[in-house]
């Protein structure tokens, strides 16, 4: 009934709507339009495919990398790490003054109660013997990073061996191992640095740096034993045994590389308890006796804590050093863990 | 003679001050070359356990594996640990539930096949990717040269299974052992492994021994069926025949609690009651007796023997469900 009403209408704006299509074109013209946009539709799917295809297989590594890229904290440590690092590898171009040459214009105005502040040669001042603040700073990030990394791959190495031993051969060489590493656990990381240091008959920074590596590995034997121990549960490694491959490669291959996720993680974040130890420890005065090497505990420790009072700023920088370039190894210790860990995966 | 003879294999957990737990009870079966032979049951019952014993994988310590299990003539249960290796994967092939957590997630596929290769066949890692990209395009994994370099985690589940097939296949074992590997996929993939196993199968002439639960699985694939119920074979007969007569009351179930597509609406689902874990430790009597609808006095007083049957088979059941009566 309606029909001779409605159907002009709902013509009327077809009309309308189209009207290069119908006036300009026969109604087979409409047709090879339709053709022409399947054609370039399908031109561009073959192009995506192409582009897909094309991509390869993609590393695990560039994946974590990827999804690292991606959290903004963990850039944000890893900008901390990489600006630290930069520092100490370029350091010498960097510090105006050398970090142990004493200065007479610094010399001559200091006092017991009052130490040159900056000037427009020494941007930071001067240090309680008259050397250049700044730039021995600047020398304490190498000093830092040294020690830091020194520490860590010492302590992963010992402690990946004990472990990755522990975890593969299981019975009594876990047994006796694991009780020697609770043994180490049971003493507090400080304490059993200091009684390390302690024991060295002449202390230097590689005494230093073994404390702080022996308290270290414990954790990582740990580390690596429980997660070798997980992964030959594993349904893979299950896999591997059914298949016949050697005891040999299935520690080597399967089960040490997916135990190791773990422990790389938690060298990063060693890494920044490593520098804080060994900080704390140069604090202390057990560190490095050779004052002329400039070492951000050790500039804490005696300099800034003696001349407090008087300025400081002495305490005040090595302490925001150590503290920021902790923060920075940790963030990305942790954006890491988020990033490597297969759980997170999608 | 079988190409693998199991004979009263009988798995023992056993732990310092605890009850000890009979897992496989006497188990036989025995495979042909080129025959598929199914190992069917609801969970716990002994399935991947009696695979696990038939590879020699079950942990060193905390079991007690006894019986025979005789491959070509030789006891792998008395052979040395070594000697067992080198078999694993040569002569005998294994292929696991989930594809993903069964590949190494840190190897690129390709590696993880030419291991087997190197391993087996004493190729160098050249000849041996080669040869893992033709597995590789065999078991219909599409780009394989660009699959080798992939990890696991970048390539979908049913290619996994492919990959898994690839690994298991690769040194053309004898005998093929499949552990519900259609389980971890999804109904289209679970179609296109069964396909791409009973092909490679009928190629290699290759036997396999296929657990599962999944009775669609068995009907496609198996020429005889091992039906399994606490540890124990209840019932053994050709495909059709247990398709078309089920005897024991627990296959008869089985295939009952199977849902059809063509029953009415408002018909319920046909479950058999009762659990697995109801009667563990298993009593004097019959293990099923407790779940059985068939259930007579002499079921509760000792376990029936496994008999011969008129049609070939065999069945371990005091009052079998009637031969007239087919599954609807």
């Amino acid at each position: 009934m309606s029909d001779p009403i409605t159907r002009p209408g709902v013509a009327a704006p077809r009309d309308g709507a189209d009207p290069t299509g119908t006036s300009e074109r026969p109604a087979s013209a409409t047709e090879r339009g339709i053709g022409r946009l399947g054609d370039r539709k399908k031109a561009r799917l073959d192009e995506l495919a192409r582009a897909s295809a094309d991509k390869g297989g993609v590393s695990l590594v560039r994946d974590a990398f990827r999804r690292l890229r991606r959290n903004p904290v963990a850039m944000f440590g890893a900008a901390i790490v990489a600006v630290f690092v930069l520092v100490a590898i370029f350091a010498p171009l960097l510090a105006p003054h050398d970090p142990a040459q004493r200065f007479d214009e610094l010399t001559k105005n200091l006092t017991v109660d009052s130490i040159p502040g900056a000037s427009s040669d020494f941007p930071l001042g001067s240090d309680p013997l008259g050397r250049d603040f700044l730039s021995r700073l600047i020398y304490g990030s190498r000093q830092t990073l040294f020690v830091g990394v020194f520490a860590t791959l010492i302590g992963l190495a010992l402690g990946a061996l004990i472990g990755a031993v522990a975890g593969a051969f299981g019975g009594w060489v876990d047994n006796i191992l694991m009780r020697l590493t609770d043994v180490m656990l049971a003493l507090p990381a400080l304490l059993l640095a200091i009684s390390l240091v302690a024991m060295a008959s002449r202390s230097s920074q590689w005494t230093v740096i073994l404390a702080v590596a022996i308290v270290n590995v414990p954790i990582f034997a740990r580390l690596l034993r429980g997660s070798m121990l997980a992964q030959r549960e594993s349904d893979h490694v299950l896999a591997a045994r059914a298949l016949g491959v050697k005891q040999r490669s299935i520690v080597l291959r399967h089960m040490l590389p997916n135990a190791m996720t773990a422990v790389i993680v938690q060298a990063t974040l060693t890494l920044s308890t490593a520098i804080l130890e060994a900080a704390s420890l140069s604090f202390l005065g057990l560190g490095d006796p050779d004052i002329n090497r400039a070492e951000w505990g050790l500039m804490l420790g005696v300099d800034g804590v003696r001349y407090f009072e008087v300025r400081p700023e002495l305490a005040y920088y090595p302490a925001l050093a150590i503290i920021v370039v902790a923060l920075g190894f940790t963030l990305l210790g942790e954006g890491m863990r988020d990033a490597i860990d297969p759980k997170n995966r999608r | 003679m079988s190409l693998l003879d199991v004979r009263d294999l009988s798995v023992v957990f056993q732990r310092r001050g605890e009850q000890s737990f009979t897992a496989v009870d006497k188990v036989s079966f025995s495979v042909e070359p080129g025959q598929t032979v199914g190992l069917v049951g609801e969970s716990g019952c002994g399935k991947s356990v009696t695979s696990l014993a038939i590879m020699g994988l079950l942990p060193r310590r905390g079991n007690k594996v006894t019986g025979g299990v005789l491959f070509d003539g030789t006891d792998l249960l008395q052979l040395r640990p070594n000697d067992m290796r080198d078999r694993r994967g040569r002569d005998i092939g294994m292929i696991f539930q989930d594809p993903l957590s069964s590949l190494n997630p840190v190897v690129p596929i390709g590696v993880q096949v030419a291991e087997v290769l190197e391993r087996h066949r004493g190729m160098d890692r050249k000849a041996a990717l080669k040869e893992a990209r033709e597995l590789l395009d065999a078991v219909g994994i599409p780009d394989p040269n660009r699959r080798l370099k992939e990890y696991p985690h970048q390539i979908s589940g049913g290619m996994r299974q492919r990959a898994l097939i690839a690994i298991a296949l690769a040194c053309k074992p004898r005998l093929l052992i499949a552990d519900e590997p259609t389980t971890a996929l999804d109904v289209t993939i679970q179609a296109q492994i069964l396909t791409l196993l009973k092909q490679l199968v009928d190629e290699t002439g290759t036997a396999l021994i296929m657990i599962t639960h999944d009775l669609g699985v068995v009907a496609g694939l198996c020429d005889t069926v091992n039906v399994l119920y606490g540890g124990k074979v209840v019932e053994r007969a050709a495909r059709h025949e247990l398709f078309a007569r089920p005897r024991h009351p627990y296959t008869h179930g089985l295939l009952n609690s199977v849902p059809r597509l063509d029953s009415p609406r408002g018909e319920p689902l046909h479950a058999i009651r009762g659990s697995v874990a109801d009667n563990i430790p298993w009593a004097e009597g019959c293990a099923f007796a407790p779940r059985c609808n068939n259930v007579v006095d002499a079921c509760l007083e000792g376990t029936p023997p496994l008999e011969s049957t008129a049609t070939g088979g065999d069945l371990r059941c005091n009052n079998p469900v009637s031969e007239e009566v087919a599954v609807p």
